[in-house]
């Protein structure tokens, strides 16, 4: 109960925090650098734009996890939501070539909030585990989206070329998608640290029981954190159309993988109730940086995956050693303090 | 609990025979005929025989979501060393043990470090898939002798049972035996309604759960096998997404995703359910994309049913006591 | 009952709960009055946790009223309860580790700034200001991972402060603090006190509850048995209410002659947690360790059963080293733990009662891993005669049985390993009047057929009555050794607040 303790305490935490977001860059810094090494146009602007618009989807979709991540629970079914959304975005923009870009934008919306609805539902309202629920969803949403495509294509032709000029476009020399993706990163970033609802999330995921007895409405957080990240995949389905152009019922699949694993690596606890949307975001450039950087180096994308699979593992056994040392190192300052 | 396990795989019974009886009607016989039901056990080979160890594996509290991706990375391995010139008789072993490494890599990592398996066989699910892109990329290895693929294509011989449901049926004896008459079994049960009074009566809970998950790998691995040798061909993307069809299976046969309940019969049943609903759409030209669908809603139906029917009851008898 | 003058803020009137067919609180009455201590005694299981979640919100009474200033409350959760003003600090706070000191002290009721965003600062500066009204220093920013109990609960005062509480309810607060932390706590409710707050004082420490209270209600059962002003009341009249019989008449232990030296426990030491801990028991013996919730006592046992390591020292066995760490080591050597927690540690409660009792016997049952058909029934058959388990079948989950006769299971459990070695850790918690005898006199007859008894009790009086010796933890080191003729409540209890040998 000195005045010391809490500050070494207060350092301590702060520094845990601080050490992953400056071993990101780090990391950044030791793929990049050899890497433009090899081939200097990697660090060119073009080439930051390809790398920032390639890590753009991802960092979108590990907003939205991050929400759902820090109640202690997972949405597996980003990768289907965002397909089916992209699907049927493009499906209204093919079909309605007259419809305004930003209420076409919204169709992609809809239906992520949907998928999200029923994520929400069964999770909260169900209470069954996360993981079972949105293994069973990330089927069922990429079944319907199969169904509803039977088979067929939608290319940049039938799509309206202010669509395409959103996905393509720059503002400032940045492109449009990269700040749309900054703003909707800035907004989760926001919503989980200033809004009480927000902060709401960090403390189910940090003690469920403890919630609860402090009045948290658990269940209408937990759907909640569910909507946002389903909503979010609809949109980052509405802005895959934009920027490929090219869509059939296929699109995204196996991107929860990628999603997770950004949110890990940028130090999101999988216990819940820590990690920041900023980390995630950094954790997702980080991993479409390496992907880039395999290009350039022409090692065989098939590595791709594999190094997503390994650095999730990483990344989950360095926090768990950390929290250990840290836990056996407060046990033995309370000893200190008696 | 014995009564809700009656319940729910008396309702298991009836569904099947509910299914049967559609597919018969549906399909004018079609269903029950000898060489409808070879197919229908060559389908539900593989998922039966990962669902095996799963269901130990989840009535011990935990997950393996890796099972499919140990699957084709055993599959991949398979098809290079093939290509490298191993003869089939070492190649099969080393895959065996390959997955059993891979399964004690998933187990290490959630009994040594405390991680929670979910966490870390979505880990692994990405890096096992992975490797068996590293090893074999998008090539396909086709050329294997027909003495092997006939293991996998084949019945055996005057029956119309095909040979991988055999190797399933010795093992699922097997496997049942282990979990309900053997005090390896009660350990598993123990450990997953109550680990910590597991721990507290004396019950070996890491090495008990280590065995599980290496069980698990080198069954996936075998699955592996059964599944390069059913389509005569190693790839590395076989058995894509196969997990949810496994974890359904095990769901559905009535184990609880909470741990400790659960009986390898509910199991079989719950494989042979969604086989025999899935031959039956097949029968019926229902596109494979709506197989997933129904796979994927079963498996939403198996967990709700018992956490509302459970939510139901104490609601009506009050609250849980402290 | 004579309701005191004043105008009480909060009511419990003629409350009743039941779980499944066990009465936790039948027809209590309790009152609060502003700017007064009102201490709520009891033993373990006589209802005053039941009694605690119910002002919480936690639970809703089966009948009865909750009035608060005079009106009829219907608390639907935990957060209508704190909207009444009332403010309950738990034996261990449940905090948000992840989250700064001040968010916990302001969790949902955030101050806010344009845009309804939180304001971060402004939560801090008013977090410091409670503190300072506290009267402690604790840094509002740190996140509250590794507080320790004292300095949790400092924070749950605060937050209960923070809105303005008309009602604090602390249950065994200083179960776990050292005496400098209880003096500080005492100061704070003092505070709190003469502001006009009404304050419910939980407590098994009976000079805490003189000084602290005016008034006391005492449960027993469930029941409200006797209630009114502390004046004139002495310490063995309370424990009279709250035990409802002599003393002498419950604990049958009877005199043995000590043999060799079955558990002998040399420099045992986990960091942080215990350190240098020798002590022997012998065979016919029945050792007492007591000492406060919090000393070390369970910590001790978990490490010589092997569930937790150890940093230092050896254990032995009957002369034999012991491999610490590892619980089928003991149990090999010949021990048995009878955890404290019985739900969660002693028993599967999903599972039958046969299973449980077989639990800790799976490897001498089987024959190549098998288990032969019966074998688990036989062996629970012969026990539950012996102890007398109650129970309908044997194949019914151990969660249908009555605490007392989930107690004679977990016993069963050990004593079908024909222990050499017995740590039992607070054996009768929560259980019969009748049951709990029962359990004594079991005890007793084990140390008769030659068994080492280790016994962690919370109850004096059963400490007292059942040990042949009584050792003393303290903040994690062992501070006393009395003999059986020396043992009295007053050296015990000194000798827990870490003041060995003050007295006679």
């Amino acid at each position: 109960m000195t005045a010391v303790a809490p500050s070494r305490a207060r350092r301590v935490a702060a520094l845990v925090g601080r050490a992953r977001e400056l071993g990101i860059v780090v990391a950044l810094a030791l793929v990049i650098i050899p890497t433009a090494l090899v081939n200097p146009r990697f660090v060119e602007a073009q080439g930051i734009r390809d790398l920032l618009l390639n890590a753009s989807v991802v960092a979108v979709l590990a907003a939205g996890q991050t929400l759902v991540v820090v109640t202690r629970n997972v949405d597996l079914s980003v990768g289907s939501t965002l397909g089916l959304s992209a699907f049927l975005t493009a499906r209204v923009f093919a079909d309605h070539p007259d419809v305004p870009i930003v209420l076409g934008l919204l169709v992609g919306v809809g239906v992520g909030l949907v998928c999200g609805v029923v994520n929400g539902l069964l999770v909260a309202v169900g209470r069954v585990p996360s993981l079972v629920v949105t293994l069973g969803t990330l089927h069922v949403f990429r079944g319907v989206d199969f169904a509803l495509a039977q088979g067929t294509q939608i290319n940049a032709s039938n799509l309206p070329d202010d669509l395409l000029d959103l996905g393509n476009g720059r503002l400032f020399g940045v492109p449009v998608l990269v700040l749309i993706t900054l703003a909707v990163v800035a907004a989760a970033a926001l919503y989980l640290r200033s809004y009480r609802s927000g902060r709401d999330l960090y403390a189910i995921g940090s003690n469920p029981e403890a919630a609860v007895l402090a009045g948290i409405p658990v269940p209408r957080r937990v759907f909640t954190a569910f909507l946002l990240s389903g909503t979010v995949a609809g949109l980052a389905g509405a802005l895959w159309v934009a920027r490929y152009g090219t869509v059939d019922a296929a699109a995204g699949t196996g991107l929860e993988l990628q999603v997770v694993a950004a949110v890990v690596v940028g130090g999101v606890a999988i216990f819940g109730g820590s990690g920041t949307v900023v980390g995630a975001a950094l954790g997702a450039l980080l991993l479409g940086t390496i992907a880039s950087c395999l290009v350039v180096l022409r090692v065989p994308a098939f590595w791709q995956q594999a190094i997503s699979g390994a650095l999730l593992i990483g990344a989950i056994t360095v926090d768990r050693l950390l929290a250990l040392r840290l836990a056996r190192e407060l046990r033995g300052r309370s000893d200190h303090d008696a | 609990m014995l009564e809700r396990f009656a319940r729910w795989e008396t309702a298991l019974v009836a569904l099947l025979v509910l299914v049967a009886v559609v597919g018969q009607i549906r399909t004018g016989g079609a269903f029950l005929d000898g060489g409808n039901l070879f197919y229908l056990g060559l389908d539900i080979g593989e998922v039966a025989l990962i669902a095996l160890p799963l269901t130990l594996v989840v009535v011990s509290g935990e997950i393996d979501l890796s099972v499919a991706s140990v699957l084709g990375l055993s599959s991949a391995v398979i098809g290079e060393l093939w290509d490298a010139g191993w003869t089939l008789e070492a190649i099969l072993p080393t895959v065996v043990v390959l997955g059993a490494v891979c399964g004690a890599v998933n187990g290490l990592l959630v009994t040594r470090l405390g991680l929670p398996s979910l966490a870390v066989t979505i880990g692994t699910l990405a890096l096992y898939r992975g490797l068996a892109l590293v090893v074999l990329g998008d090539r396909a290895v086709a050329d294997f002798p027909a003495s092997f693929t006939e293991f996998g294509t084949a019945p055996v011989p005057g029956t119309w049972v095909p040979w991988p449901i055999l190797l399933c049926a010795v093992l699922a004896v097997a496997f049942a035996i282990t979990l309900h008459t053997s005090s390896f079994g009660r350990s598993v049960y123990a450990i997953g309604s109550n680990e910590e009074g597991a721990r507290f009566s004396g019950i070996r809970v890491k090495r008990v759960k280590l065995t599980l998950f290496v069980l698990t790998g080198a069954m996936s691995a075998l699955a592996g096998i059964v599944y390069t040798f059913r389509f005569s061909s190693a790839r590395a993307d076989n058995g894509v997404g196969l997990e949810l069809a496994v974890v359904a299976a095990v769901l559905l046969g009535g184990v609880s995703i909470f741990g400790g309940r659960g009986t390898l019969g509910g199991v079989l049943a719950g494989v042979l359910l969604l086989g025999g609903l899935r031959n039956v759409l097949i029968l019926d030209d229902v596109s494979t994309e709506i197989l997933t669908v129904v796979t994927g809603l079963l498996l939403l139906v198996s967990v709700l049913a018992p956490a509302l029917t459970a939510r139901v009851r104490t609601s009506s008898t009050g609250r849980r006591s402290p | 009952m004579d309701l005191p003058q004043e105008q009480p803020l909060v009511v419990l009137d003629r409350v009743s709960k039941t779980f499944g067919a066990v009465a936790a609180l039948t027809d209590v009455t309790l009152a609060l009055v502003p700017g007064e201590a009102h201490a709520l005694l009891g033993e373990n299981g006589a209802g005053k946790s039941t009694l605690i979640k119910t002002l919480a919100g936690v639970h809703r009474p089966d009948s009865g009223r909750v009035l608060v200033d005079g009106e009829e409350a219907r608390f639907s959760g935990p957060a209508d309860a704190r909207a009444a003003g009332i403010a309950v600090i738990y034996q261990e706070p449940m905090l948000f580790g992840d989250l700064s000191i001040a968010e916990n002290v302001y969790t949902g009721r955030q101050p806010l700034r344009a845009g309804r965003r939180i304001d971060t600062r402004a939560m801090h500066a008013h977090t410091a200001a409670l503190f300072d009204r506290l009267g402690v220093a604790l840094d509002p920013v740190r996140p509250a991972r590794g507080l320790s109990i004292a300095d949790q609960q400092v924070v749950e005062i605060a937050k209960a402060l923070s809105f303005d509480a008309r009602v604090v309810v602390m249950d065994e607060p200083t179960a776990a603090l050292s005496a400098r932390e209880v003096d500080r706590l005492f100061e704070v409710v003092e505070v709190l006190r003469a502001q006009g707050t009404a304050v419910l004082f939980v407590s098994h420490r009976l000079d805490e509850v003189f000084a602290l209270c005016r008034r006391a209600t005492v449960l027993r059962d469930g029941e409200h048995v006797w209630d009114g002003p502390l004046d004139g009341e002495t310490p063995d009249g309370l424990v009279r209410r709250m035990v409802g019989r002599e003393l002498s008449a419950l604990f049958p232990k009877q005199d043995t002659t000590p043999g060799e030296v079955l558990l002998d426990v040399r420099r045992l030491t986990r960091e942080g947690v215990f350190t240098d801990v020798s002590f022997q028991v012998r065979a016919g013996e029945i050792v007492g360790l007591s000492g406060l919730v919090g000393a070390g006592r369970s910590e001790v046992a978990r490490a010589i059963f092997g569930i937790d390591p150890v940093d230092a020292g050896e254990v032995r066995v009957g002369g034999r080293p012991l491999r610490l760490g590892s619980p089928t080591a003991a149990m090999a050597a010949g021990i048995g733990l009878v955890p404290e927690d019985r739900r969660q540690q002693g028993l599967v409660v999903d599972a039958s009662v046969e299973r449980n009792v077989a639990l800790a016997s799976l490897g001498r049952l089987s024959r190549f891993g098998l288990l032969p058909r019966g074998a688990e029934r036989r062996l629970a058959q012969d026990w539950s005669l012996k102890l007398r388990i109650k129970t309908a079948r044997l194949g019914a989950p151990a969660a249908t049985l009555s605490g007392g006769n989930q107690q004679k299971v977990v016993l069963a459990k050990w004593l079908s390993r024909k222990p050499s070695v017995l740590i039992v850790d607070e054996p009768t918690r929560g259980i019969d009047v009748g049951t709990k005898a029962e359990v004594h006199r079991l005890l007793s007859e084990l140390a008769g057929e030659g068994v080492a008894v280790l016994m962690i009790s919370s109850e004096m009086p059963e400490v007292l009555g059942m040990a042949d010796r009584v050792l003393v933890m303290h903040e994690g080191g062992l501070v006393d050794d009395i003999a059986r003729a020396d043992a009295t409540e007053e050296r015990v209890a000194l000798a827990a607040a870490g003041r060995p040998g003050v007295a006679s």
